[in-house]
This record gives C-alpha cells, structure tokens and sequence, in this order.
C-alpha cells in the first residue's frame, strides 16, 4: 500500500512528540487503544487560565497512519480552545491524510484520545465533562492512565 | 532511488538469469504444446518438459514419473488434500494437519470438513514443531492423510518430517508435506524421509511464478489422486491443461541449480542468518526470535520487537523489503495467526518482522540492514507510549486497555 505524502511526512517528522508533566493541574492525559490491537496513543494536552490549549504532546505505538493521525492531531489542537478542539472529527484527519479505509480505526484512535485528554484536564479542574471515551486503566498510576 | 535490499525471499524471489536464459527459447521458436504427438514442435517441448521433471524429481530423490506439474504450490495443496480424501472416501474421512500450516493447507482441509471430513489440527508448542507424541495419539482408525509442511514460511521451523513419515508407513496413512519454502534449500528424500505426496513451488527457488509440482508417490504403496481440473488428461489424469512449457523448463533449470549449490548456499544463508541475528539482538533490548533457532530453514529469521509496531518499523526501513505479522499490514487487522499459534501475544505478533535472505544478499547488505534496523528501532521506542511506561515501572501487559 502506498502512502500518501502527508502520512509520510508525519511518520518521518512527528510534530510534538513527547510528555507532558502529568501532576501539572494543567495537563489533561489521553491514552486510548491497546497493544494487543496493534495500537495505543497517548496525548497529552496543556491549558492556560482561559481554557485555550497551549501545548500538546504525544506518543503512539502503532502503524505509520496512527503515528500520523495522533501527530496531526497534536498540531490541530494547539492554540484551540477545548470546546474547539472537541470539534475535530476522525473524518477531518481522514481527509486531511489522505487515509485508505483500512487504516479509518487510526483517526477514530486520534479523535479518542483528543477528547479522552479533555475530559482529563476537566476533571482535573472541576469543570463540567462531556461524555468520555473508554481508556486505559489501572490500580496503579500508568502513563498518563487516570 | 537505491533499489532497496531485498529481505523478502520467502514471499517470492528473482528469477536466476540463468534459469531466464533457459526459459526464453520456450517462447520463441520452441513453443510447441508438450501434448502435440505429431511435429517436432510438439516433440521438442515434451523433451524439454521431461527433462525437467528429471531435474525436479533429482532434487527430492523421485522418479521423473513422480511428478505432476500444476500452477503452483496452492495447487497442488489442493490436488494433494482433496484430490487423496476423495480417491480413499471409502477408506476414511479423517485427516490430520497443524495450526501453522499455509492457508493453501488448512482452507482445503475447512473446505472437505464441510463436505463430511473429519479434520484434527494439531497444536504446536513455542518452537512451532509438532510433538510426535500428539500427532501418534491423534491418529485414528479412519485416518487417510496426515498433511504436515516441511517448513514454515513465517518463522522458518522445520518439522520433524522423517518421523512423521515412518510413523504414517507404520499406520498406513499418507504423509502429505507443503514443502514449498524447503524444496532446494535443504535436503529432502520422499524415500529416505517417506513422504507420500510433496507440493513445491518454482518462484520460491528463483524460478518463474506460474509453475509448480506435486510429487505423487507411485510405488509402495501406489498413490492415486482425484482431479481437482478435469479436462484433457494431462499428467497421469492428474491436472489437465496444456502444460506451461517455459515456466517448466525455468522450474527444471532453477531445481538443478539448487541442487547443484545447496550445500554450500544454504550453510551461507545460515551464516548470514546468524549474523543478523546477532547484530540485532547485541545492540537491542526486548527483541525476541520467533521459531526454533535449531530447526530452521537456513535463510529465515522471525523477530518481534517490543514496543513498537511492525508496520511502522517497516515505514522505517523503506531501503529494505521484508514483510511482518502485524495487522496492520493486511486487511483483515488481526496479527498473524502463526505466531499466536506459538503462543506469542498479539502484541508482539504486532511487533514482528520476518527477514527472509536469499540467493542474492550479500554480506554488506545484511550489514546494512541490521543497521537500519537498529536505528528505527530506536528511534520508534522514543516516540513509545508502552516504552515510557516499562521506563516507569509499569508492565504495560498489568494495565486494564480499553479495547475498541
């Protein structure tokens, strides 16, 4: 299968990989996916006093396409406020990659870890969350894991 | 761009231009059909076809009468499984394979089960070979075939085939072998090692795509097989359908060279292999051989590498070419059911890549892979969630994952 040369692009220059301070009040913690499905993305976000999101970082295990659908991600959530984020939809990130339909389950991946990252920053703040996306979870405190 | 390394020679390999030189005659002025009695046309192609059944057969220690030409080793699975349960249907219904069989075996065996047969398929411990033990208390009164390949196209294991023939002698039973990954790369005697019936494939030897065999057995006992394609008559009534001439005359030219060369080819392979091995496996931690390190084709190595998928560590080395038991490189998005069959969690069948070495790597080049390798794997774990978490103390395998 041939990729297209945005998906290329993410895969060779991730934007924005790497962690966030998760006891900073701040960051919310997205991990979605599981390593027994081929996939798992954390994405981490970090707010200012207005709610607007002022970094983002992130880290994939998973094939070139999921790679590239949580990298995009991370570009189009900076500078968003989080309802905007909320916004985005796995079929924003289909279109913009260029993604063949076998490799759709990458953007849902994506857009579930955006707003599993949200519902994260706003527990942690006592803001009012909307639904949330199933992620990971254990006794213990993984990776970004709540 | 460079021409990437090939690593890939289990899936197909180049045709020798030696074999290519052989075959081209059969397409210009000697193109007659083998079956036409009557011309020299017809004469010259069924002299060519004969003497490469006497080089096919020569390779498996057979008798050129042995050998029934077919489209490929696909083919002759299926002559081999359904054409033997259908002759003996009166003898018995029962047939017995192995969970990591190619799907040229196991989807003939699913399709006679819905016929009336009865199929057991073995299990097979972490080193993917059979245990004699389950296969012997597997046998029944009303079994007519044991189909077990010679070797494996994933993980390279070879299985303990003369056992398994003495044990069907012993029993009465066919012994049916899907030898297409081991046919000219390591010994093999249907004599010696008493295979009944024995399926290879010309493009897995530098041969043309196109063109394989089925060796079927003709004395002791006498083997007989129901047509798959019925027609013309061709091969003993066996496969009608005018036979491929030049891709015949390129399976008979690349078997004899194969012969000629196994000896010392396949202890280079092997080299190679080890080589490779080691060069991964001292500079990375967490990467786990898949297979049977002992019993093994010469040129196969099958790795999983932890924390980072399969498919994008193949992204990564875009100079070379091998394939991996991740999903994400099919479509059907589940790992490769060869390695779950050894056991090895989906996880790290997700994280395996099968480098397959043949005829044309050189040192240098398996140098060069390895360092690739290496280099993507690295730079994969960085951009890791499941690194960072055993970074962390966290067993990634502890954590309760949201499957979706």
């Amino acid at each position: 299968m041939a990729y297209s040369e945005k998906i290329l692009d993410h895969y060779s220059n991730p934007r924005n990989i790497g962690a966030l301070d998760r006891g900073d009040a701040r960051v919310g913690t997205g991990v979605v996916g599981a390593p027994e499905c081929g996939d798992v993305m954390k994405l981490q976000i970090k707010i200012d006093e207005n709610h607007r999101i002022v970094d983002a970082k992130f880290k994939t295990f998973g094939c070139g396409s999921a790679i590239a659908s949580s990298s995009l991600a991370t570009e189009w959530v900076k500078g968003k406020t989080l309802d905007e984020a909320l916004q985005i939809k796995n079929t924003d990130i289909v279109r913009e990659l260029a993604l063949p339909p076998v490799k759709i389950h990458c953007s849902v991946l994506a857009e579930d870890a955006i707003r599993a990252a949200i519902a994260d920053v706003q527990r942690k703040n006592g803001m009012v969350a909307g639904s949330q996306p199933a992620q990971a979870s254990t006794g213990q405190q993984p990776a970004g894991a709540q | 761009m460079k021409s990437p390394i090939y690593l890939d020679n289990n899936a197909t390999t180049p045709v020798d231009p030696r074999v290519l030189e052989a075959m081209l005659p059969y397409f210009r002025e000697k193109f007659g059909n083998a079956a036409s009695r009557n011309h020299p046309f017809g004469w010259e192609a069924e002299e060519a076809v004969d003497k490469a059944r006497e080089q096919v057969a020569s390779v498996i220690g057979a008798s050129a009468k042995e050998i029934v030409w077919t489209s490929g080793a696909t083919e002759s699975n299926n002559i081999a499984i359904k054409g033997t349960a259908r002759m003996y249907r009166d003898k018995g219904r029962h047939i017995i394979t192995q969970t990591t069989e190619h799907k040229a075996v196991l989807d003939p065996c699913k399709y006679l089960e819905q016929e009336g047969w009865q199929v057991t398929v073995l299990s097979v411990p972490k080193s993917g070979r059979i245990h004699m033990d389950e296969l012997k208390a597997a046998i029944r009164p009303d079994t007519v075939l044991i189909s077990i390949m010679f070797g494996n196209n994933e993980i390279g294991t070879v299985q303990p085939i003369p056992e398994i023939g003495a044990l069907c002698k012993q029993k009465g039973i066919l012994f049916h072998t899907d030898a297409t990954q081991a046919f000219g790369k390591v010994p093999i005697d249907v004599e010696d090692m008493g295979i009944d019936l024995l399926s290879a494939s010309a493009h897995k030897v530098y041969g043309p795509k196109g063109v394989g065999c089925l060796y079927v057995r003709r004395r002791a006992p006498r083997v007989r097989c129901e047509p798959v394609l019925h027609g013309g008559g061709h091969e003993r009534g066996m496969r009608s359908g005018t036979l491929n001439v030049p891709g015949i005359v390129g399976f008979g030219a690349a078997a004899a060279i194969a012969k000629d060369e196994m000896a010392a080819e396949s202890a280079r392979l092997a080299t190679l292999r080890d080589r490779l091995w080691t060069g991964l496996s001292t500079q990375l931690n967490e990467i786990y051989r898949n297979g049977d390190p002992v019993h093994s084709l010469p040129g196969t190595l099958n790795v999983s590498f932890s924390y980072v998928e399969g498919e994008s560590l193949m992204m990564g080395f875009s100079n070379i070419a091998v394939s991996s038991g991740s999903a994400c490189t099919s479509a059907s998005l589940e790992p490769s059911y060869v390695l779950k069959a050894l056991g090895v969690g989906d996880d790290l069948a997700h994280s395996s890549i099968r480098f397959s070495l043949g005829r044309f790597n050189t040192a240098d080049e398996i140098e060069q892979a390895a360092s690739q390798v290496v280099s993507t794997v690295r730079r994969l774990r960085e951009m890791s969630p499941l690194a960072e978490m055993v970074a962390e103390g966290i067993d990634p395998r502890s954590v309760e994952w949201a499957h979706h």
